[in-house]
């Protein structure tokens, strides 16, 4: 899970991509535009591997914490009305999408 | 659309497959992964969700404990390496079987790695290596509507029951299987049987197949005899029986052989199987499915299992099954070969659980690789699904060997108990099944016997005494089979010797 090192700039084919992956619509001009914008901050963050030595170990987590579990015990879930209220669309007692493509189930 | 297929037998001519395993399993805990849901399955939909497992902004997850123990168990069981440390991630992507835009799995730091399992196949041992176990949530149920029936394909919208997401799922994924040549189906078969046995003795998981409990994708693919390369695989997802892994892996190399001898390439994708017609057709394409842009999960904290409670976890592993089929082989005598077929027959756990209930090794195995054997192949489908249980067919074995029902009555007494009609005792009280005692009926039959062949009485009392089974049979055919012979053969003696 390393982050791709910083040498070359971020590309607008790897921002489409991203863009896809994401699901975002962008135009061509967005796409010089947020390239730009993502490599200043891809170039900021990476500027924190300057002052890392070899003898600090990459983190996830600002606490050093492990084995935060819980007991397996079962607790009220939320009231389905309440549920499918959140959702955009619902249709009797199921969230309802639009229809999904490109998979044969 | 129909595949070109080449033979079987001649495929293995030519081409050497390669198998691989993926089986997800539902972890059989009460509550979800990462929330207090309740996971009971056939719940009315989405009654067992809750803002964790459906995602709100805000939510946290915190694992559920039962399921971290359940699967360094299973680990140890696959003689793994348990993780001293490792963290969740998220798998991203957008389908809305995950409402969260993302599933909670395990990418590069998995709980367990480095295990195997030794599996049979005719006599033969095939050690599979387990790559890796780790610990992931399950998604929820799509219903597409419209278009066919359930089908995706023309579908106009779905609907979305998540009381599945969120439920703990364990994935244990196999190396790459080689030189398992024409057995390759069988040992694919061999290893999910065998994986099943053991998270059965584990008790983490109920493991109906049915219910999709355990599902398995099956990796194939075919290279030339004498090639240095491994052909382009394909991956045929969420094959869910026993019987369907041996197709799947069947089909799968009988299709790539034509695709491969008509001169084309195997596209890598994700192929899909059908129960009704055996075969496989194409799902996804996996170019940009696998473009899931891992990271570390924020929102969990590493997992590390303190090697003491490891240890103590090892220590307390159940008797597996391997181990408990050479000690029942030895108690109950049998061949390594009639314990294979015991085995193969998928026979073992209920001949066991009908031994533990009262009735003989033979007598249970009898039973259970004879006509439960005969009736499961006839209706297509696997010993344990026949409707009737270990304690039902002990109880039978006991009516044969008190005399209540002969072999043959035994039998109508089991199409009661499959047609759901009670237990044996219920079924042989209700259809008058016992078998006659000497009774005025019994008498009557027999006087009608003799009276009707004196020939053969004349031989019988010449010395003949062979030709008193024709009057058994006589006697046997008018009481509809329900007397017993021993008991007809004794009073015909008595009657025309005595």
């Amino acid at each position: 899970m390393s982050t791709p090192a910083p040498t070359d700039r971020l590309s607008r084919q790897e921002v489409a991509h991203l863009a896809r992956l994401a699901r975002l619509a962008v135009t061509d001009e967005e796409l010089d535009l947020f390239a730009g914008q993502l490599d200043v901050i891809l170039r900021a963050v990476a500027r924190v591997r300057e002052v890392t030595g070899e003898d600090v170990p990459p983190t996830t987590h600002a606490v050093p914490m492990t084995n935060v579990m819980r007991p397996d015990v079962v607790r009220p879930s939320l009231p389905r009305d309440v549920v499918l209220s959140q959702a955009p669309a619902a249709e009797g007692d199921r969230f309802r999408v639009p229809r999904i493509l490109g998979e044969e189930a | 659309m129909t595949d070109r297929l080449v033979d079987f037998d001649e495929v293995l001519t030519r081409y050497e497959p390669l198998i691989g395993l993926e089986t997800h399993v539902e972890l059989g805990t009460a509550s979800k992964m990462f929330c207090g849901c309740a996971t009971t399955f056939g719940a009315e939909p989405n009654t067992q969700t809750c803002e964790v497992c459906l995602g709100m902004p805000g939510s946290l997850p915190v694992a559920n404990a039962a399921a971290i123990e359940a699967t360094i168990r299973i680990g140890l069981a696959l003689g793994c390496r348990i993780a001293t440390w490792c963290r969740f991630a998220r798998k991203n992507y957008f389908y809305p079987d995950i409402p969260k835009g993302f599933q909670t799995s395990q990418y590069d730091e998995p709980l367990c790695t480095a295990g195997h399992l030794d599996v049979e196949v005719d006599g033969e041992t095939y050690r599979i290596e387990i790559e890796r176990v780790h610990l992931e949530e399950d998604t929820g149920k799509n219903l597409h509507v419209g278009g066919a029936t359930g089908r995706i394909h023309g579908a106009d919208h779905s609907l979305i029951d998540y009381n599945r997401a969120g439920i703990p799922l364990v994935e244990i994924v196999t190396r790459p299987i080689p030189l398992t040549g024409a057995k390759a189906p069988e040992v694919a078969k061999a290893y999910v049987t065998e994986l099943r046995e053991i998270l059965l003795a584990l008790g983490v998981s109920e493991v109906r197949m049915e219910q999709g409990n355990l599902r398995s994708d099956v990796n194939t693919s075919l290279a030339p005899i004498g090639s240095l390369e491994w052909g382009t695989r394909t991956e045929t997802k969420n094959v869910n029986s026993l019987r369907s892994v041996e197709r799947a892996v069947r089909y799968e190399i009988r299709r790539q052989a034509a695709v491969l001898d008509a001169g084309a390439r195997i596209v890598q994708e994700t192929r899909h199987f059908h129960e009704d017609t055996g075969s496989t057709s194409p799902g996804r394409s996996k170019e940009e499915a696998t473009d899931y842009r891992y990271f570390p999960e924020p929102d969990l904290v590493p997992i590390a299992p303190d090697p003491e409670w490891v240890e103590k976890l090892a220590a307390g592993l159940p008797e597996l099954p391997a181990a408990r089929r050479v000690r029942l082989r030895e108690e109950w005598g049998l061949s390594d070969t009639e314990m294979a077929w015991l085995v193969n027959a998928g026979a073992l756990g209920l001949v066991a659980d009908t031994v533990a209930a009262g009735a003989s090794p033979s007598d249970a195995r009898k039973w259970w690789l004879g006509e439960l054997a005969r009736r499961a192949n006839d209706a297509g489908q696997e010993l344990t699904e026949l409707p009737v249980t270990p304690g039902q067919v002990a109880e039978l074995t006991r009516l044969v060997a008190e005399g209540t029902v002969n072999d043959q009555l035994a039998r109508q007494a089991l199409d009661g108990v499959l047609a759901g009609e009670g237990d044996p005792a219920e079924v042989v009280q209700a259809r008058g099944l016992a078998v006659m005692g000497e009774s005025d009926e019994l008498v009557s039959a027999v006087d009608a016997a003799i009276a009707g062949a004196p020939d053969v009485v004349a031989k019988v009392q010449g010395g003949k005494v062979q030709a008193l089974g024709a009057l058994v049979g006589a006697v046997m055919k008018q009481t509809r089979g329900k007397a017993d012979a021993a008991t007809v053969k004794r009073m015909l003696e008595e009657r025309l010797l005595g």
